[in-house]
């Protein structure tokens, strides 16, 4: 970025309603795959639109940021071009976690209130008593209310074997970022590539464990989306968990590229930044679910 | 009123101006055809919203059922209240941001100007997929606009999917163009123009636009709840398997309260600029305003439960919510008592903007008094559901949000086109409006009091009476609506020019640059004193 006075206002671009087109695509589309499977229909031509809707995403994803980071390799930002990108990383993190404090409220929520209700507690006697008066409120929630409609688990994931083992992946990863952005600050590009290399492969060994811990879960401990409550709120945030490490990684490969490339120097690499941010929050949202999902 | 003219000498250094065709609004990245964008869409939005209204109005002008059936009644409230909320009064506020947050803090254009059309274009696919459920086997949600499970779970059309999802795409949106307001307002001012300084429209969108970031997410964490729930075999809301429906009330409504306020929070921006112009008089507690602003936004986060009064919370839970709820009377009477000290011994005129801000205050503040009786948790048992929570809430919706628009839009439309309304048709617009309005909304309360239930295509026949008038008046304000379009499009197209200040009392950036305002101002930032 050299010191662009004014600040850059681009030209016309097709990317946004290239992106809109894509998304459209690949709502309709897995709507419909939802739609079709659930009504036990065919879900070929659903499968097909989605699956175009998310290659125009992924071109639109490539083509879009691969312009931006021309411009910037143009010279073409300013440091209040630069502060714009940082504010809106730092806005959209904001949102995440707020998505992420949905999944969790509902967490407390269940625990503390109306798992308990339903077993009867306070003013809930005969709640309890009318609607399924051999259930014993506890957590993990091993037998369901209806345990018939929902088969609770047989066993639960222990966090002290793979979890605890995540927990140190994602931690060690970073730190291990933090190395590299420092390497990339000094100017040395060996340690960078080093450190953002080990970054990724922290990144991916956590999610081949993350991967093997719910097909053990599926297979052998009777813990799926369906067993309940409990099952309900373990996939759904750990998932949404590992559903942003695959795209931190995805971004950490990318970043990966760039350098190898030879983007970014010593002042200006908020590509890197932000990614680094991101990575971050992804570890910080993990350290919540060992803690208030594995352990308590 | 000098009547200074300068349109051209503008298009200097900055060699893209607006293209031609269709081109120009597809690929757009500047904040004026965005804004533009936004604003039709939003009326689009109002008018189909506003026929599905009539529809419910049309059906419930007698007792017994006559036109439609119950179940595309239930449509019709559900569709109703999701365009009107989403569609048209979220877009018009965004594309009022659009058009005045650069102008007014004398920036060059929104500090992300790709992201912004990205932002808009996806409005008009996701209202598309949500309207094509009218036509799909099983018919579109009629759930209702606040979409509780199990209804929207268990019972619901297999439409909720794609309403789920162009729910999604409405909160892709809306997070986007806040990050993009947030951005242009903490990094592009202009110099000189703190944070103190800064027009109060540009003040209330900051906060809206933190408010939505922070609860958008939220919305799209319950509906995807919902999703795992129907497709997926999740019991989030099924009791069965340890869930609570009561559970989706609580993470909706932690959306939906600061949700009420991001619809009406613009509004009382509009509104203290409009205000000072035509009193001639500087508003009156500028820092009051700020900060009775960011209060409310906080408390907004704290009330949610009060629309939940009577799913059987604990007693704590009930008298939190309801003194929570009660605080947030004392920062809007602390605007109310500012707006009127504006106006105390000014000069007042009366034009369009002004006639609907005064309506604005007056009507707001009964929706506002109505909201207080809600609050009271015992008296809400009695309330809870009925016609009188209809009536509290289009009182703050109608001569709030939506009269908030229609001022915003005569006070710079001459900014935007450079060409003056025609002022005679406007004051009819307006009285057609207000009378309007207040005959559909005003015998609801009466309504509510005596125990008419909301959502229902029927009633018994004590109600007929107050249901008639309610029924013209929404008709007298649905068709004025034309006019209000026909007068646009006439100023638009053969208005008189504007002058550059066009009010007499405008301040503010603005009202520095000519009308119709460049293609792009403030290429160098303006220095402000």
């Amino acid at each position: 970025m050299s010191a662009e006075t004014s600040y850059y206002v681009p030209a016309q671009s097709r990317w946004p309603i290239v992106a809109t087109v894509g998304l459209f695509l690949t709502v309709v589309g897995a709507g419909s795959v939802m739609n079709a499977s659930s009504a036990g229909e065919s879900t070929g031509m659903s499968w097909l639109t989605f699956m175009i809707g998310a290659l125009i995403m992924a071109y639109m994803l490539f083509g879009w940021f691969g312009h931006v980071i021309q411009e910037s390799q143009q010279g073409l930002y300013s440091e209040q071009m630069d502060r714009s990108f940082r504010w809106g990383m730092s806005w959209f993190i904001f949102s995440e976690v707020m998505f992420f404090a949905a999944f969790f409220g509902a967490l407390f929520y269940i625990r503390v209130l109306a798992v308990p209700w339903i077993g009867g507690e306070g003013a809930n006697t005969s709640t309890g008593e009318l609607l399924w008066p051999e259930f014993e409120a506890t957590w993990p929630l091993m037998v369901n209310p209806n345990n018939e409609l929902y088969p609770g688990p047989s066993a639960l994931i222990s966090p002290w074997g793979i979890p605890l083992l995540n927990t140190a992946l994602l931690v060690a990863s970073s730190v291990t970022i933090t190395i590299a952005h420092h390497a990339l600050k000094d100017g040395d590009r060996g340690k960078l590539t080093l450190w953002l290399g080990a970054t990724i492969a922290l990144g991916v060994v956590f999610l081949y464990f993350q991967g093997y811990e719910y097909v053990h879960a599926y297979n052998d401990l009777d813990l799926t989306l369906s067993s309940g409550i409990y099952g309900t709120t373990f996939f759904l945030l750990t998932g949404f968990h590992g559903a942003h490490v695959t795209l931190g990684t995805l971004m950490l490969i990318i970043m990966f590229f760039r350098v190898r490339k030879g983007h970014f120097d010593k002042a200006n690499h908020f590509g890197f930044e932000a990614t680094a941010w991101y990575w971050h929050f992804v570890d910080v949202v993990w350290l919540g679910l060992f803690f208030l999902v594995y352990i308590l | 009123m000098s009547a200074v003219i300068d349109n051209p000498s503008h298009d200097d250094h900055e060699h893209h101006g607006p293209t031609k065709g269709i081109a120009r609004w597809l690929f757009t990245t500047n904040h004026k055809d965005i804004g533009s964008m936004y604003l039709w869409f939003s009326f689009a939005m109002f008018l189909v919203g506003g026929c599905m209204a009539l529809t419910i109005r049309a059906e419930l002008f007698q007792p017994g059922l006559q036109l439609v059936e119950p179940e595309f009644f239930n449509q019709m409230t559900t569709m109703h209240g999701l365009i009107m909320v989403f569609g048209a009064v979220m877009p018009a506020f965004v594309g009022l941001a659009n058009w005045m947050i650069p102008m007014m803090v004398g920036a060059p254009d929104m500090a992300l100007p790709r992201m912004n059309n990205w932002s808009f274009w996806i409005l008009p696919f996701a209202f598309g997929l949500l309207l094509s459920t009218l036509f799909m086997e099983g018919g579109a949600p009629n759930f209702g606009w606040t979409f509780y499970a199990p209804l929207s779970t268990t019972y619901a059309p297999d439409t909720v999917t794609y309403f789920i999802f162009g729910v999604h795409m409405m909160g892709i949106s809306s997070i986007m163009g806040a990050i993009n307001v947030i951005a242009t307002i903490l990094n592009m001012r202009a110099p000189g123009m703190t944070l103190m300084k800064m027009p109060l429209f540009v003040w209330t969108w900051l906060i809206t636009a933190f408010l939505l970031i922070a609860v958008m997410p939220v919305l799209a964490g319950v509906v995807t709840m919902m999703l795992m729930d129907v497709h997926f075999g999740t019991s989030f809301f099924d009791a069965a398997g340890g869930g609570d429906p009561v559970l989706f009330q609580h993470i909706f409504w932690f959306f939906g309260h600061p949700e009420v306020y991001i619809m009406i929070l613009p509004a009382f921006g509009v509104v203290s600029q409009i205000i000072p112009t035509f009193s001639r008089k500087p508003l009156f507690g500028y820092h009051s305003m700020v900060y009775a602003v960011a209060s409310i936004a906080i408390l907004s986060f704290i009330v949610w439960a009060h629309h939940m009064f009577t799913v059987g919370m604990p007693l704590a839970g009930e008298l939190f919510f309801m003194y929570a709820t009660m605080l947030i009377a004392v920062p809007t009477g602390v605007k109310v008592f500012n707006w009127i000290t504006t106006m105390f011994r000014g000069s007042l005129t009366f034009e369009a903007p002004m006639l609907f801000s005064v309506a604005f205050v007056v009507l707001f503040t009964i929706g506002g008094f109505s909201g207080l009786m809600l609050a009271i948790a015992p008296s809400d048992f009695q309330y809870h559901d009925t016609y009188f929570v209809v009536a509290h809430f289009h009182y703050v919706l109608v001569p709030g949000a939506i009269f908030g628009i229609f001022a915003a839009v005569y006070y710079w439309l001459p900014k935007w086109c450079g060409r003056m309304y025609s002022e005679p048709l406007a004051k009819a617009h307006f009285w057609l409006s207000f009378i309007g309005m207040n005959l559909a909304f005003f015998p609801m309360h009466f309504l509510g009091l005596a125990g008419m239930p909301r959502r229902i295509p029927d009633y018994a026949l004590q109600f007929a009476d107050f249901n008639s008038i309610s029924s013209v008046g929404a008709f007298i304000f649905g068709a004025t609506q034309l006019l209000f379009l026909y007068l646009v499009i006439k100023a638009i197209r053969s208005g008189e020019p504007a002058t550059d200040q066009v009010w007499e009392g405008a301040e503010g950036l603005e009202w520095t640059v000519s009308s119709p305002a460049p293609y792009h101002t403030f290429s160098t930032p303006p220095e402000v004193k």
